[in-house]
């Protein structure tokens, strides 16, 4: 009687771990589908497309759609594929990033360490910064930009996302300094040490996961923004989220599909990229900016 | 140790001096910071909020003109669309993220062999920027050799799904793509919160016999408040600045009819060359922000202050 009971509970509970796995195997057929139906649309050749469906494989596998979409193909007027906005977003988001991090390090190690009469209140003054919907500042930083001789160019977007991307990198590290013990910094303030030195020589050292995170976060942001890239730029300074955009809206003739899946992996590549090579920092910056909001 | 202190009474002029500076320092490095939030946050605000009250159009023109553009705004019938569609695409993003996110989290947590692989896969989309993730899903979504073509090669001749080109129901495409790509967040804030839930109280209420629906609900869940809450905060704030995925997804369109209050805004204000309207939009969505976030965060902050 008792043996019986015991291989029924055995026998549901086989059957509810087979129910969750299996739940977990569709949830991530689902995630996926869309990654699948890119990489397998660009491979495939126009006819292809329109003889096969969605999940159909490419019947022979073609780099004609993502060579055209990085070289040639039009976004706009101008028909130089996706190539130059590439370069353009390279050589903006690296600067941003690191201009970024570096000052949140330093705002984060003054917020922590050297704190003064107010600076509580000053660092919650910087964090709304994190809230407020950026539609409220473009009017005034488009004309700003004008003003400073530095609208539509990379300087220019490079400003842009470092202002904006400070309360982010400022609560990072502030975040991860407030953990660290302050008798480590007092003991060398005693024995002389000035701002600069406990910076260089203390805190840094302690530093990498979190320039790490900040690092990843902000690339992943300035990288992936498309609201800054289209209301500060034009043409051929645009970054490559914008130019994605184009692509895809551009129509002369023929939709190319393949084209815009081509396109759209090469827009999301990067990320994607960092993503799974340091998915763990990743999670660790989605979830410190959370602690906050 | 001695010897510095020894030296610092030598050249005692120079050591008060050097104090000075080192205790200007820390001011001087945030300073630039602080600078640029009150100039490019605070001060832009404040800019935005005068042109909302002035009559500009092509180009910002600063004399005051009272509420006009604020009355034009809320007699436009395409903001009012926008404002609806805020509604639906905020209720039910939010509302499937969390749902979803939750449910996922919960399934991860009954040792699943795999857990790490399969948590990446969830989370992955949100390495990708809303730009690429509307690419992909305007091409799944486009009846012509989309999803819908696929299904009635499957034999079901008369399948529909063409949601993305019917005014009306664009929104609700707007709502899967943006739930596909932030629900592994969720997802991942739920399962740290999972973790965290204190094993005794469990144990416990396994030798009180409860049942772990009973568990679920009554003990673990709850105790989940505050990812609910940080959750929520981030997800009405994702839902609010919502501009990207549906530029990229259905450009607003059919018609204006998946408009949301950004894509207006940037049209008004950068095509439409109606800046003062513009403004005046802007100013409502900073007004829509405090008033969702600012309980939110006072009541998670007062919980906070009592609760734990």
């Amino acid at each position: 009687m008792a043996d019986g009971h015991h291989t029924q509970t055995a026998g549901s509970h086989r059957v509810g771990r087979i129910v969750i796995y299996a739940l977990l195997v569709v949830f991530a057929l689902y995630y996926l589908m869309p990654l699948f139906v890119m990489v397998t649309t660009s491979l495939k050749t126009l006819d292809d497309i329109r003889t096969g469906n969605l999940i159909s494989l490419p019947r022979e596998i073609s780099f004609d759609a993502w060579i055209k979409a990085w070289s040639s193909a039009c976004s706009g007027v101008s028909c130089n594929g996706l190539k130059g906005n590439f370069i353009n977003s390279v050589s903006f988001v690296l600067p941003a990033v690191a201009i970024s991090t570096l000052i949140g390090a330093f705002n984060g190690y003054v917020l922590t360490m050297w704190r003064f009469r107010g600076s509580d209140v000053l660092f919650t003054l910087l964090l709304i910064g994190c809230f407020i919907p950026f539609q409220v500042v473009l009017l005034p930083m488009a004309q700003t930009l004008g003003y400073l001789g530095i609208a539509n160019s990379i300087p220019g977007l490079i400003f842009v996302h470092v202002v904006y991307g400070l309360a982010f990198t400022t609560l990072f590290f502030r975040n991860f300094y407030v953990t660290v013990p302050p008798d480590l910094t007092k003991a060398a303030r005693i024995d002389g040490a000035g701002f600069f030195t406990i910076f260089w020589r203390i805190i840094l050292p302690l530093s990498p996961a979190i320039i790490v995170v900040s690092v990843i976060w902000q690339f992943t942001q300035i990288w992936n923004d498309f609201l800054f890239g289209v209301v500060f730029s034009s043409g051929e300074r645009q970054p490559i989220t914008v130019a994605l955009n184009n692509l895809v809206n551009t129509s002369t003739g023929v939709k190319e599909y393949n084209v815009d899946m081509a396109a759209a992996i090469i827009a999301g590549l990067p990320t994607l990229f960092v993503y799974i090579v340091a998915g763990k920092y990743f999670l660790r910056g989605l979830t410190a900016g959370a602690v906050k909001g | 140790m001695t010897e510095t202190g020894a030296s610092g009474k030598l050249v005692h002029p120079q050591r008060r001096f050097g104090d000075y500076i080192e205790n200007a320092l820390p001011k001087v490095v945030l300073g630039p910071t602080l600078l640029c939030a009150l100039i490019f946050v605070y001060g832009f605000i404040l800019w935005t909020g005068w042109l909302s009250f002035t009559d500009s159009r092509l180009l910002p023109r600063y004399e005051l003109a009272g509420f006009v553009q604020y009355v034009s705004l809320f007699q436009n019938e395409r903001w009012w669309t926008a404002l609806g569609n805020l509604a639906i695409f905020g209720g039910l993003f939010i509302g499937v993220c969390l749902v979803t996110g939750l449910l996922l989290a919960i399934l991860l947590d009954q040792r699943i062999r795999a857990e790490g692989f399969l948590r990446a896969i969830y989370l992955y989309p949100m390495a990708l920027s809303f730009i690429v993730t509307g690419t992909a899903w305007r091409w799944i979504l486009n009846p012509g050799l989309g999803l819908q073509n696929l299904v009635r090669q499957l034999g079901f001749e008369s399948f529909t799904f063409d949601w993305i080109v019917t005014p009306g129901m664009s929104i609700y495409t707007v709502v899967i793509a943006g739930a596909w790509q932030s629900t592994g967040f969720v997802m991942a804030l739920f399962l740290a919160g999972l973790r965290g839930v204190d094993d005794a109280i469990i144990k416990a209420a396994q030798v009180d016999g409860a049942s772990s629906t009973r568990i679920y609900t009554s003990i673990i869940i709850p105790s989940l408040r505050p990812v609910f809450f940080s959750s929520l905060i981030i997800l009405s704030h994702i839902a609010i600045k919502s501009f990207d995925l549906v530029m990229a997804l259905t450009g607003g369109g059919p018609g204006f009819s998946s408009d949301l209050p950004a894509t207006f805004m940037y049209t008004f204000a950068f095509n439409r060359n109606q800046i003062g309207l513009g403004a005046a939009s802007a100013m409502i969505m900073l007004m829509t922000v405090v008033a969702i976030l600012v309980p939110l965060m006072y009541a998670e902050t007062r919980r906070g202050h009592h609760g734990r």
